[in-house]
């Protein structure tokens, strides 16, 4: 009862944030650009065009009047039609947005395949050279740009090896599998498509690695430190007393109680790959969300990017409170506060 | 004190790393080769070699040349943007512990809001409706960054508000304000002044992101995002002129990480 009531109070306590967040991207959207008519029309409409444009838009309106229209629209879907595409935003990232998703997914998979194990070796051999090597390899990655690596990797594997795809989700040639959730790895698997599963996840590989770097280095850091505080208790002392093997202790015992502040930033780091995505997807022109955003950029198409901020900050919250509730669930002694 | 620091071989390497760019930044004009501007189409594409260490980029600019200026701008970016949100976000967070209430709570709510946007979203959201170009891009990234100041400042006043000497303070009849200023902030800033310092890398980071995404720096500007962004163009001839521009990012960013880092375990011991 109490984890419904938290969980309940959490979800209630999400709507102020919700309403700061619309009223942040309001602020950008229609204070900051002098005049969105003439973002609007473009950099080439006379004086009449605009003119009409502002009436038209509502900008002649109270402000509050514009801001409660902008939240109406926002709550039906709305938002907004691309200066570009000339069609719904909503529809355009209703396209884009599942190749994101499965990209960050991939990442994030890497992410604690490598980060995890990595931060626990580094921690059970303090101070050796695999912790020394480990916490360099950490430091590198927090302070690497991801859109370099991503080029370094496609120089070297796609135009000197030419061992991996550089860009797009599948090879040419293959035709998209049926979509069901939009992420072609998933959508293969569930049709049985194993042909485009494999290209599919070929064409994973680099940019989810380039993704993964950044968060990997923060993942072991935490995974490090968290682990030291654990291997310090008299459980664990008492477990290798009574002969437990290495891994036993360090993988049973040790990361399962260190593992709630690694979970903490694993919704960061999801957060944070949706964030990176704007710059990874644009080196290896991946079909996504970031991609669009970038060339939204590029098309002074305004009502595109802002679509992009607003759902990408609602899905980090949404992804947080998750973590937050399943913390609650995964460990009951933490009381509902 | 001096002998901890030089104990940590990475804090040196930090030092070193931070050093050799502020002095880059301050004598690029006498270090730097040649002009970073200096268009020669008779040398483009050119590998690196004796003549030029870095190559040459599509219109024969010396890469080398254009890195060195490039620590003007990544520097200049860098420190402007934390004289920005350092204050305000010390000032605000300051506030919010002492004040508390009501006060608190509005402040408090204001830097969840921006902080529920990851990473460079906000950022870019900001730069896009300013336009593009490098002042636009400080500015926005001041306006995304002063809320991580605002927390750590606000939860160390938390745990400095009740001591003796701010109860003292009151208990003559200190003006509010100049408690504030002159007893809490004082006393309540070197955390945040530490996250400053590690941030000074962090934000030339995000920067050279938003330029490599057309926001920031323009061509013909030596930004290092920028010339990693038109580099892409060349990546089959000239594998130099992406490779060197990233390298410069690292190992600023990583200098000004690795001094953070070393500031942070002297002060705070129990980190390590």
């Amino acid at each position: 009862m109490d984890a419904l009531r938290y969980t309940l109070k959490r979800i209630l306590l999400m709507i102020p944030i919700l309403i700061g967040i619309s009223m942040l991207t309001f602020f950008i959207s229609n204070t900051i650009p002098g005049d969105p008519a003439r973002l609007a029309a473009g950099p080439y409409a006379d004086a009449k065009v605009i003119e009409e444009l502002q009436e038209k838009m509502g900008l002649n309106d109270p402000v509050y009047i514009q801001y409660f229209r902008y939240m109406k629209s926002l709550l039906q879907g709305d938002l907004g039609n691309s200066n570009y595409s000339h069609q719904p935003v909503m529809e355009d990232i209703k396209q884009y947005f599942p190749a994101t998703l499965e990209l960050t997914f991939f990442s994030m998979f890497i992410t604690i395949l490598i980060g995890i194990p990595l931060g626990v070796i580094s921690a059970s051999k303090k101070d050796k050279i695999a912790d020394q090597f480990a916490r360099v390899l950490a430091l590198i990655g927090v302070a690497m740009p991801a859109f370099w690596l991503g080029i370094i990797l496609l120089l070297f594997f796609y135009l000197k090896l030419g061992v991996l795809p550089g860009s797009g989700r599948l090879d040419t040639g293959l035709a998209p599998p049926e979509t069901i959730t939009g992420m072609y790895t998933i959508d293969a698997i569930l049709t049985g498509n194993w042909t485009v599963f494999t290209s599919a996840v070929i064409h994973l590989i680099l940019p989810g690695i380039t993704q993964a770097a950044v968060t990997i280095g923060m993942i072991t850091r935490m995974t490090r430190s968290s682990m030291l505080e654990v291997l310090r208790s008299d459980y664990i002392r008492t477990a290798f007393a009574k002969g437990g093997s290495e891994r036993r202790v360090l993988y049973g015992h040790a990361l399962r109680n260190g593992m709630m502040p690694i979970m903490t930033l694993l919704g960061m780091t999801f957060g944070h790959s949706l964030g990176g995505s704007v710059l990874v997807e644009s080196v290896f022109s991946w079909p996504g969300l970031g991609k669009y955003a970038v060339n939204a950029i590029t098309y002074l198409d305004f009502p595109a990017v802002m679509a992009v901020t607003i759902l990408i900050a609602v899905l980090f919250i949404i992804v947080n409170l998750v973590i937050d509730i399943l913390y609650q669930v995964v460990d009951p002694r933490l009381n509902y506060e | 004190m001096s002998r901890r620091i030089l104990q940590s071989p990475l804090t040196i390497v930090g030092i070193f790393l931070v050093a050799l760019i502020i002095i880059l930044a301050i004598f690029a004009p006498w270090i730097a080769p040649r002009d970073p501007l200096e268009v020669n189409l008779g040398q483009k594409l050119l590998p690196p070699s004796s003549e030029h260490w870095f190559g040459t980029d599509e219109v024969g600019r010396d890469i080398l040349s254009r890195i060195i200026f490039g620590t003007r701008i990544s520097l200049k970016i860098g420190l402007m943007v934390v004289l920005i949100s350092f204050p305000i976000g010390t000032i605000l967070g300051a506030v919010a512990g002492y004040v508390g209430g009501i006060v608190d709570q509005i402040i408090m709510r204001l830097t969840d809001i921006f902080l529920s946007f990851p990473g460079i979203i906000l950022s870019m959201s900001i730069a896009a409706a300013l336009g593009p170009s490098i002042e636009n891009v400080l500015l926005a990234l001041a306006i995304t960054w002063w809320p991580w100041y605002t927390r750590i400042v606000r939860s160390s006043v938390l745990s400095i508000r009740s001591s003796e000497f701010i109860e003292s303070a009151k208990a003559i009849g200190a003006n509010p304000l100049r408690i504030l200023f002159k007893e809490i902030i004082p006393n309540a800033i070197a955390p945040a002044s530490i996250q400053a310092s590690l941030d000074l890398g962090f934000v030339i980071l995000a920067a050279a992101g938003l330029s490599f995404i057309g926001l920031g720096a323009q061509p013909p500007s030596p930004e290092w995002g920028a010339m990693l962004s038109s580099s892409r163009e060349i990546l089959r001839d000239a594998w130099w002129a992406a490779t060197f521009p990233g390298l410069a990012i690292l190992l600023t960013v990583l200098g000004f990480n690795l001094l953070g880092d070393g500031m942070r375990d002297l002060f705070d011991p129990k980190n390590r």
